[in-house]
Formats: structure tokens, C-alpha cells, sequence
């Protein structure tokens, strides 16, 4: 009776170790403090209708990168872990992780980073930016992109769950490698976390990229050709298209995985007649496009930045753009050199190392159409620029490093070492974090209407730039002297622990780079007189989105516009805009159904990890009905009429021109720096003390 | 702005501060390095040779590229700068058949160098490859097991756990599979590059050392729980030292039958070394048919076979 109720899950999955205890303790505290919080503020309402049913992309897009930096935070704890182990773990000191709990922390690292913060910031990247680049009020399925990010805040609640129940994630490393993640070797429930988590925040993904390839190609306003869209919206759209035609895959690679695991299949099994080495091409013919589809949105990112700070527009447009396709299309053919030593023939090995070089081409090109940017620009070097820089010392020693491994017999000696690792970290910190960073920045304006504070920004610039070459240039060394990845314990003999230590160090200069990124956001609210942007357009930007009020109405656009040139709103600064005919405006309505619908598929995932049936019945019966429910819905879509649309458009003038009034700002004429932003923080505290104001709350 | 401006003022101040700092850690990691077995730099045998031949040769043709590039890349960044009064600015673009001609074709060229370089290197440098030399290549069986590493001498009918030796300049044949155990990776980096061991499977890698020494071995590929501790030392010796210790082992009472071979078999962590005297004729053979196509959870093909 009690299996039948509650499957597998009994009194022992409940945390008795004391990492896990740690973990639930922090996650039911952060729930409970959120939820007092809001309920003081009385904002449950507002929560609700404004932004957790809302499907404007904006505010999803707003919703990712919350998740996504707080998940940022979450992984890179798990990172200082996992440097604090080998820093400490040599020779007769076993360091304070076992080696199971070691192994759990980095494959949850992977996952995170991969995941739920690169992938969730992408996402919320091209949500907030694509629609407004391409002249579009809304997504072409509103509701499916609501579901997208649910779906994704399902996946990450999964991924922690395993600290409330269960006690155990994968240790198996990111991807899961088949015999390993069979029930033979891993027969705890941590893999089936693994998987659920995977599926379906993977399932959201595939329905969001669906989603923005319709966007990008159905709705972009009039005369805006595929040739004149800005470089953002090129790189989406390959980095979509990319996504879905791998994301399937690891769907079906997920499920056999599942069938093995639950049915006794033998797909990757040792015996029975199953097939890892199968397993592992899989796994990478998604993992290696993956990688791409976080790369792609990011060049587009720097091609936007490079064009705006050097005043020009981007040089070679039609290169620019042939070498991300080129990158995509090329992407789905390398997989294999992810596994050289496998033991394929030279024939095999060589042609994917042919086509790894080939994928350097387009990448180069790259490089060269932003350095022809600059060529005679007028470049300025705010914040968005430095990442740029940052990212392209990094973005080398990465590249350089990845072609090295491209070449199978050097494969051979490289694979599997601390210098793989340190190889993808430059390509994904450099690469993609860095050029999230830099986005967030640059269009930080218009998230928020504020500029971010650029002194405090330049301080997260360089600790991150240092901590970088701190932390990775020693693991580069590492794995020349033999160390491989993964290692909780190594001999004192190596001489390998000062490097590590070194690591630590670097590790933490980066921890507290995020912290002054935190300190930058604060800053910036704090001097929000003096940053604020009213015009829309505080870069002298040159895409359509700065055509827009800073942060945006709702409805995007008061008037399509009509597009004649790329860099679309630059070629219509300099040109008298006519006055704005105002006329009705469709807008989709709020909808609770992609949580609902992501509710029940996380209980689907819950009951197969703990093998409750009834949980999964009820729950796939669940989905079903909303989607019936949600189908016959006829009024979807609701209409702000033109004289509403005018009202709202004075409004909002007023309000601009109000704030925009008293010339002279504070008393200050510089962004605050960090001590003073230290002082104000005490200054407040000591206020709140002493005047016991929080008696008030 | 003040503050902020004078920095940007000086870019060669803050050239020199980064220099200075690299340099400083580049001090710092080479006085860290005296004395480590830097394996990769520090090969001890043919094939690890020619496989840090060939990284070098490839990190020199990315330098010949790189280098010019990144340099591009900050020198035209500050040469345009906007607070340099003395450059002409341009704020349109001029299309350039001949800029987007060469964009491609640098690169492409680059790539085509080391494309040809490496296609024919992989091909002299396959793992598979029986290694030339005068001496009669010597043939070890290599099962990986949870979480140790058993080595089978079918030519002196003596096997070892987490311990290889092997005379030099003679070519070695490790026939690499598993039992029981999850991908593997064999790897003594000091002699040359890693292959996979799978269960069902075997994968030869040649192998040959030319000095003598103690020479650090692992599994590079995660396996579970006991994977920092899957060490083994391959001990490359003379010929005669090492007939003299394959008499040694045989002198040893223990003895691999099918028994102790389910003992060693059993999950165990941070293993020492241990020697057997003989082995059971077709160990090897019967840990890999354990794998060849059953459709039983346990190998039929034990009874079928003997």
C-alpha cells in the first residue's frame, strides 16, 4: 500500500548528510523569506497577474535572467567547492567531499551552468531583444513561449530537488556517459534527476526555439528582408534553428536512457547486447551544436556592440552573417572529436578533425569583420566594450587551445585532462558569459531605463579577467603534466597542489567579481536620477530596439515601422519622423496555463524518479486537460484601441519629461564608486538600527 | 567623467600594469614547475615524442595566425579611439571585395596547412599501429575493472594488478577492454596518448618507451567511485631487468584462477599492486565473450564455453 502511494520514497530520502542538509535548509529558508517578503509588500496579486502569467517576451525575458542569475550564483558556489576539494585534497588529506559527493558537485556544476544559467540568459536575451529588433510586438505563439520558461523553471526546481528528497544527484559527470548512468553502476535516484531535469526543461527549449524561428521569420515588420536584420536576430535565428534540430535528439537519447533505467531495455547497457559507444555519439551529436547555439546569440551580441561603440556600421555584413551560418551548419558535423580515443580508424578520425578546422573558418571571419569595424570607427570603450576585449584574449587562448585537440593524435595525449577543461571553460566563460555580460550590459537601458553604473562595472570587469587567467592558465599547465579532470584526491608526489591553490585563489577573485556585479546593480538604482535614460537611445545605438521608449511600452512598437535600410534606426535618426498615426493594437492576453501545464511535468518527472505511478497518471491526465481547456479558449488576444494607445503614449511622455527635468543631478558628477556605494549600504544599515525602523516593516 | 577619462588617457600605463602582471605569474608558474615531471613535455618514448611533436608544430601555425590577429584587434581598437583627435574617422563602411576575399581565404589557407599536416599525422600516428623496431613486440592484455587495472603477460603466463613493466625499446601491445566496469580511459601520459577500455571490446595501443623509469598511469575517463584512486605505474626497465622480474613473479604463490579472478572482479578503491605467477588459460577471451551479444542478463557464454 505504501509502494503504491509512495513509490520508492521513504523516511531514508529525507537529508541526513550534511551537504544536503545544508542545501534543503537554504532552499525551504530562501522560500520562506521570499514568500514573507512578498506577502508583507502585499504583492502577491501583482506578482501573479503582472508578471508570472504575463506572456509579454519582455517580461519573461526579465524572469529568465532572474532565475539564471541566481542560478549563476548557485553553480559557481558548487565551482568553489569543487576548487576548495583539490586545493586541500593531497596526499594523506582527503580534502572534506567524498569522492561521491565530489562527483555529484561537478556533474550539478555542468548541468547548471550549461543549462540554467547560459542557456537561460540566452533565452532571456533573445525574448527581451528580438521582438524589438525586428520590429514585432509579440512572439508568434505567445502561450508557447510562456510554457518554454516554465517549462525551464520546472527543470530547475528538478535539479535541486534532490536536496529535499533523495539526497543524491548524478556522479557522473555533465552528460551522463553511458555504461555509467546505466542502473548497473548508478542505481541511486540521482541520474533519474539528471534525466527529468534534462527532458523537460530540454522540451521547453525546443518549444521556445520553435517559437522564435516563427517570430523571426513571420513577423518582422514591413520591408525588413532576412539580408537587412540586425546581427542579434542572424545569430538567434541560426542559434534556434540549431536548437531545433538537436534538441530532439537528446529528447529520444533521454528516453532510452529511461527505458533502460525503468523497463530493463538495452540500449546502452553493457550486456544484453547493448551498445555505450551509441550512448556517446548521441550525447554529442546534440552536445556539440549545444555548445554552438549558446556561441551564436553571444556573436551576434558582440557584432551589435563592436558596430554601436565604433560608430559604424558592421563591416562586411554579408561575411559576417555567412560565418554564423557557416558555424551552425558545421556544427552538426564535428561530434566525434569529442571522442578520438575511442578507438575509431584514422579515416574516421581525421575527417572529423578536417571538419573541426574547417569550423575555425568561419569563426576567424568573425574576428576579422569586427576588427574591420573598428577600422576607422570612433570607439568608445564603456563597459560593453571591455567584455568585448576580454573576450577576445580569452576567446584565443580558447580557440587556439580547441584546434590542438582537433588534431586526433595530440587528442590522444590532451583528452580527458585538466587542459580540456580549462579549453571549454575559456570558450564558455570567455565566450558565452562574457558576452552575456556584455549584453545585459548594453542593453541594460532598455530593461530598466537606467544605464548601470560603469566605474563598479569596470571593477567586475577586471576581477573577472584576472580571477579568469588566475584560475584557468594553471588548469591549461595542469593537464600538460598529466593531471586529469575530475580528480578528488591526488598524490602529494605530483606537486601538482600550488597550481590548485592558485586555482582556489582565481576562484575566489571571480567570486568577487559577481559580487561587484551584484554591487554595480545596486549602484545603479541607488544614482537612478543621474543614469537614467529617457531617450531611448543612450548609446547613440543603431537597430530598431533603441527606437523605442527605455524600458519599452508594452506593446513594443505605438506604430510598426516601415524598414528600408539594415541599421534601421540609425538611417531614421537622421531623417524628420512623421507624426504617429495612432491605431488599434492586438495584444495577447496573460495566461496561467504554461504553469500549470509545467506543474504537472514536473510531477511527472517526480513520480518516475520516485516511481509513483498514480503521480504520473494523474499528472500526464493533468497536461491533457490543460491543453484541451486552454484550446478552446477563443479570445486568446485582446485590443487596445488608438484612443487608448494615445492616452498611454502622453502618459508616458509626461512621466519621461517629469524625471527628466532638473538638469543638475545629484551632487555628484561621476558614477559612485565602490566605497561610496559601501558607505551608503552602512549608512542605511546604522539608520535602520538606530532608528529601530523596522518595527515599521 | 574626470576620473575615468584620465584612465583612458593612458593606455600605455595600463599595458604596462597587465605585462608586468603576466610576467610576474609566468615567474610564479615556472618557479612552481622546477622539478615536475611535466609529462606531456617530458616524453619517454617514441610516440609520445612525435605526439609533442606534432602539438607543437600545430601551437606554432595557430601562434602564426593568433598572434598578428589579436594584435590587430588592440591596436586598431586604440588607434581608434575616439579621443584620438589625430586619426580620420570614417562613420560609413565602404564594401570591399578584396577585404571579404581575404577574410575567408587567410584563415582557410591556415586551416588547409594544418589540415593536410594533421591528416597524414593521424594516419602515421593511429593507435592501432604496430610500432616498427627491431625487437619482437611484446603483447600485455589490459582489463580495467572497478577500480583497478589487471595486466595479463600471455607470453610469460604471469599477470599483475596496477603495476606494467616493460623493456625498453621494445613495442608494446596493450589489448585494452573491461570487465564489469564502465568506460575507461588507459592513459601513461610520459609514454604516449590514451585509448579507451569497453567491455566487449578491444582496443590495441602501441606503445614503446626508450628510457628507463617509473611512469604515472590512470584512468582518464570518470568511472565511479573509486576513479581517483585507479592508478598504476608502468616501469620501463632493460631487458634483463625485466626477465629478471618476470622470474620474480613467478616465483610469487599467488596464482590468477577463475576464483581469484572473481575476487579481484569485486568493486574495491585505491588498490595496491599485486603479482600472480599464472592465470587460468582463456581469461581473456572469456572476459570478452562475457559481452559478445548476450541477450541474458548474466553471460550464458561461460557454460557454453567450458
Amino acid at each position: 500500500m505504501k509502494e503504491l502511494l509512495l513509490g520508492k520514497l521513504d523516511g531514508n530520502a529525507l537529508p541526513h548528510e550534511w551537504f544536503t542538509i545544508a542545501g534543503s535548509i537554504s532552499f525551504i529558508l530562501l522560500v520562506i523569506i521570499t514568500a514573507l517578503i512578498i506577502t508583507r509588500l502585499k504583492r502577491w496579486k501583482w506578482l501573479w497577474n503582472d508578471w508570472l502569467t504575463s506572456v509579454d517576451p519582455k517580461k519573461i525575458g526579465i524572469m529568465y535572467f532572474f532565475v539564471s542569475g541566481f542560478m549563476l550564483i548557485r553553480g559557481g558556489l558548487d565551482a568553489i567547492m569543487l576548487w576548495l576539494q583539490q586545493a586541500l585534497s593531497s596526499g594523506s588529506s582527503q580534502g572534506y567531499l567524498s569522492a561521491d559527493h565530489y562527483q555529484q558537485i561537478f556533474t550539478a556544476h555542468g548541468n547548471i551552468m550549461v543549462f540554467f544559467v547560459a542557456m537561460g540568459f540566452i533565452f532571456g536575451l533573445i525574448n527581451y531583444i528580438v521582438p524589438l529588433q525586428i520590429g514585432a510586438r509579440d512572439l508568434a505563439s505567445p502561450f508557447l513561449n510562456t510554457l518554454g520558461f516554465w517549462l525551464f523553471v520546472a527543470g530547475v526546481v528538478m535539479v535541486n530537488m534532490f536536496f529535499l528528497f533523495g539526497g543524491e544527484y548524478a556522479a557522473t559527470g555533465w552528460l551522463a556517459v553511458a555504461p555509467l548512468s546505466g542502473k548497473e553502476f548508478s542505481p541511486g535516484v540521482g541520474v533519474d534527476y539528471w534525466i527529468w531535469s534534462l527532458q523537460i526543461s530540454g522540451i521547453g527549449t525546443t518549444l521556445g526555439a520553435i517559437n522564435f524561428i516563427m517570430t523571426i521569420l513571420k513577423m518582422r515588420a514591413p520591408g525588413m528582408t532576412l539580408w537587412k536584420m540586425p546581427m542579434f536576430t542572424w545569430g538567434s535565428l541560426c542559434s534556434m534553428i540549431m536548437a531545433v534540430t538537436v534538441f530532439p535528439l537528446l529528447t529520444a537519447t533521454l528516453f532510452l536512457v529511461f527505458f533502460d533505467r525503468y523497463l530493463g531495455t538495452h540500449f546502452f547497457t553493457t550486456l544484453g547486447g547493448g551498445d555505450p559507444m551509441m550512448y556517446t555519439n548521441l550525447i554529442w551529436m546534440w552536445g556539440h551544436p549545444e555548445v554552438y547555439i549558446l556561441m551564436l546569440p553571444a556573436f551576434g551580441v558582440f557584432s551589435e556592440v563592436v558596430s554601436t561603440f565604433s560608430r559604424k556600421a558592421i563591416a562586411s555584413y554579408t561575411s559576417n552573417v555567412l560565418g554564423m551560418i557557416g558555424v551552425s551548419v558545421l556544427a552538426l558535423s564535428v561530434w566525434l572529436h569529442h571522442f578520438f580515443t575511442m578507438g575509431a580508424g584514422a579515416n574516421v578520425n581525421a575527417f572529423f578533425g578536417v571538419m573541426t578546422m574547417i569550423i575555425a573558418i568561419p569563426t576567424s571571419v568573425l574576428v576579422f569583420t569586427w576588427i574591420a569595424t573598428m577600422y576607422k570607427g570612433r570607439i568608445r570603450f564603456d563597459t560593453p566594450m571591455l567584455w568585448f576585449l576580454g573576450f577576445v584574449v580569452i576567446f584565443a587562448i580558447g580557440g587556439i587551445a580547441g584546434v590542438m585537440l582537433a588534431v586526433p593524435p595530440v587528442d590522444f595525449q590532451l583528452h580527458n585532462s585538466l587542459f580540456l577543461v580549462a579549453h571549454f571553460h575559456s570558450m564558455v566563460i570567455g565566450g558565452v558569459l562574457f558576452g552575456i555580460f556584455c549584453a545585459i550590459t548594453y542593453w541594460f537601458p532598455k530593461f530598466t531605463g537606467l544605464k548601470l553604473n560603469e566605474r563598479i562595472g569596470r571593477y567586475a570587469f577586471w576581477c573577472w579577467m584576472i580571477g579568469f587567467c588566475m584560475s584557468f592558465i594553471p588548469m591549461y599547465i595542469l593537464g600538460m603534466l598529466g593531471a586529469t579532470r575530475r580528480l578528488d584526491h591526488y598524490d602529494a608526489s605530483t606537486g601538482w597542489q600550488p597550481f590548485f591553490v592558485l586555482m582556489l585563489i582565481g576562484g575566489i577573485i571571480i567570486a568577487i567579481g559577481v559580487a561587484l556585479q551584484l554591487a554595480q546593480i545596486l549602484a545603479s538604482f541607488i544614482q537612478k536620477n543621474r543614469l537614467r535614460d529617457t531617450t531611448g537611445d543612450p548609446w547613440n545605438g543603431r537597430t530598431l530596439e533603441w527606437a523605442t521608449a527605455s524600458p519599452p511600452q508594452f506593446y513594443n512598437f505605438t506604430v510598426i515601422p516601415h524598414i528600408t535600410t539594415r541599421d534601421a534606426f540609425w538611417e531614421k535618426k537622421h531623417h524628420k519622423l512623421p507624426k504617429p498615426a495612432y491605431e488599434d493594437i492586438h495584444m495577447p492576453k496573460n495566461t496561467a496555463a504554461g504553469i500549470y501545464i509545467s506543474i504537472f511535468a514536473f510531477l511527472v518527472g517526480f513520480g518516475f524518479v520516485w516511481e509513483i505511478i498514480w503521480l504520473v497518471a494523474v499528472s500526464i491526465i493533468g497536461i491533457i486537460v490543460v491543453f484541451v481547456v486552454r484550446g478552446f479558449n477563443e479570445h486568446p488576444e485582446y485590443t487596445i484601441t488608438a484612443a487608448e494607445v494615445q492616452q498611454l503614449e502622453e502618459t508616458r511622455a509626461r512621466k519621461d519629461l517629469a524625471v527628466s527635468r532638473p538638469e543638475k543631478h545629484d551632487d555628484t558628477d561621476e558614477d559612485m564608486g565602490l566605497w561610496q556605494l559601501i558607505g551608503i549600504v552602512f549608512g542605511f544599515a546604522k539608520d535602520v538600527i538606530r532608528n529601530k525602523r523596522w518595527r515599521k516593516w | 567623467m574626470s576620473k575615468i577619462n584620465k584612465k583612458k588617457h593612458s593606455p600605455g600605463g595600463l599595458l604596462l600594469l597587465i605585462l608586468l602582471g603576466l610576467a610576474s605569474f609566468g615567474l610564479l608558474l615556472a618557479f612552481l614547475l622546477r622539478g615536475k615531471n611535466v609529462a606531456l613535455f617530458n616524453p619517454k618514448g617514441l610516440i609520445a615524442q612525435a605526439q609533442l611533436d606534432l602539438m607543437l608544430l600545430t601551437i606554432i601555425v595557430l601562434l602564426v595566425i593568433a598572434l598578428p590577429t589579436l594584435f590587430l584587434v588592440f591596436f586598431i581598437a586604440w588607434k581608434y579611439r575616439e579621443s584620438n583627435q589625430k586619426t580620420i574617422h570614417h562613420s560609413g563602411t565602404r564594401h570591399s571585395k578584396l577585404l571579404d576575399l581575404s577574410m575567408w581565404s587567410i584563415p582557410t589557407a591556415f586551416m588547409l596547412v594544418l589540415a593536410v599536416i594533421m591528416w597524414s599525422a593521424t594516419h602515421r600516428l593511429v593507435p592501432q599501429k604496430t610500432i616498427a623496431a627491431d625487437a619482437k613486440p611484446i603483447r600485455i592484455q589490459v582489463v580495467s575493472m572497478r577500480w583497478k587495472w589487471l595486466f595479463i603477460y600471455p607470453d610469460y603466463n604471469i599477470a599483475t594488478v596496477n603495476f606494467v613493466q616493460v623493456p625498453l625499446d621494445t613495442p608494446v601491445q596493450f589489448d585494452l577492454t573491461a570487465d564489469e566496469a564502465p568506460m575507461s580511459s588507459f592513459w601513461i601520459p610520459n609514454l604516449g596518448g590514451q585509448l579507451y577500455s569497453m567491455t566487449g571490446h578491444v582496443n590495441r595501443l602501441n606503445l614503446i618507451a626508450d628510457t628507463p623509469g617509473d611512469y604515472p598511469g590512470s584512468s582518464a575517463e570518470i568511472n565511479g567511485a573509486g576513479f581517483s584512486g585507479m592508478k598504476f605505474t608502468a616501469r620501463a626497465s632493460n631487458m634483463d631487468d625485466f626477465y629478471r622480474w618476470v622470474q620474480e613473479v613467478k616465483q610469487s604463490p599467488e596464482v590468477l584462477d577463475t576464483a581469484t579472478y572473481d575476487g579481484v572482479l569485486e568493486p574495491s578503491e585505491n588498490n595496491s599492486v599485486a603479482v600472480y605467477s599464472a592465470y587460468t588459460k582463456g581469461l581473456y577471451d572469456r572476459v570478452l565473450t562475457k559481452y559478445a551479444g548476450s541477450h541474458t542478463q548474466r553471460p550464458a557464454i561461460y557454460e557454453a564455453k567450458h
